[in-house]
């Protein structure tokens, strides 16, 4: 059990890395980028900008941390 | 050479090359303290685990659809890159101290010169497990690198010869030198690789969504662009943001 957690603890860092909220936002603005495009509206624009916001947003609680 | 592949090189031998020039400052660290035989025999049987673990999921990546594989691919190294351009930018800009590899040659030096010495099949145990686990972690994130980079852009022996001509290139100069590579702009590579993973992460993410970028292909150039403008306007934000708490 001990080894179990440490290997999803290490796949958790690897991936997520200590930020888990920027993992959030990208996932959400991936959603809404296909909810957008599926109703053939142009969204291209979406992810640059939720990049953007993600890491200005990381950085923040980075620097406050 | 396509432009796409010409990035996927570039990528591949720049993150294989920090990482790299990271697992030699802990083999080295490991060979001086522990000797040579045990450190290198760590570093053979992480290479033998890393080369099966990108023949077993190589293979895999490349059936799976490929508008599937660019979501699930964007997904992930729009994640991953955004936490290395976060804490390049946090170097860059003075709020993250640079990597040091002298400091942590010295420290992984003391450390290995301080453990008990215990021989299992014939090698220094602390020296083997040393030199294993530094080559397998920091080489995992470059077989991460090379298998999603790859696969999303069906060339996965491209990525893996920028890879290998990175690890070549410091496995050289670290033996010429036997010293950690401190003198590398290590900051400055991360600062690149983040910033093309970004843009892979958000071009392939939002192909892999359904949407369609105007240009096609040759939109990746715009969102390089936007990137580059936009952490280079963070670093100059941050910078001088630190300045005037510094002053104030």
């Amino acid at each position: 059990m001990k080894r179990l957690a440490g290997f999803g603890r290490f796949w958790w860092n690897f991936v997520i890395g200590d930020d888990w909220l920027a993992a959030v936002l990208v996932a959400v603005a991936i959603g809404a980028t296909a909810a957008i495009a599926h109703s053939h509206v142009t969204a291209w624009w979406l992810m640059p900008v939720a990049a953007l916001l993600v890491l200005w947003l990381s950085l923040r609680r980075a620097i406050r941390s | 050479m396509s432009t796409g592949n010409a990035f996927l090189v570039l990528s591949a031998f720049l993150a294989s090359a920090v990482e790299m020039v990271e697992a030699l400052t802990i083999v080295l660290a490991s060979a001086l303290a522990r000797g040579w035989r045990s450190s290198l025999a760590g570093v053979g049987a992480a290479t033998v685990a890393l080369a099966a673990i990108t023949a077993a999921l190589g293979p895999a990546l490349t059936a799976i659809p490929l508008n599937a594989l660019r979501l699930a691919v964007g997904a992930l190294l729009l994640v991953f890159g955004l936490q290395w351009l976060r804490k390049a930018i946090l170097r860059a800009s003075g709020f993250k101290a640079l990597h040091d590899e002298d400091a942590i040659f010295a420290r992984e030096l003391a450390d290995a010169d301080g453990a008990e010495r215990v021989e299992r099949a014939g090698l220094d145990w602390y020296g083997f497990v040393l030199s294993f686990k530094g080559v397998l972690l920091e080489g995992l994130e470059v077989v991460f690198i090379v298998l999603t980079f790859g696969s999303a852009q069906h060339s996965i022996p491209l990525a893996a010869v920028g890879a290998a001509g990175a690890v070549v290139l410091v496995a050289v100069i670290g033996i010429a030198v036997r010293a950690p590579l401190a003198r590398v702009p290590e900051n400055l590579m991360k600062f690149t690789v983040g910033v093309m993973l970004t843009t892979f992460g958000i071009f392939w993410s939002t192909e892999g969504a359904g949407a369609h970028w105007p240009g096609a292909d040759a939109s990746i150039l715009g969102v390089l662009a936007f990137v580059i403008v936009v952490s280079v306007a963070l670093v100059q934000l941050l910078k001088r943001q630190r300045l005037e708490a510094a002053t104030a």
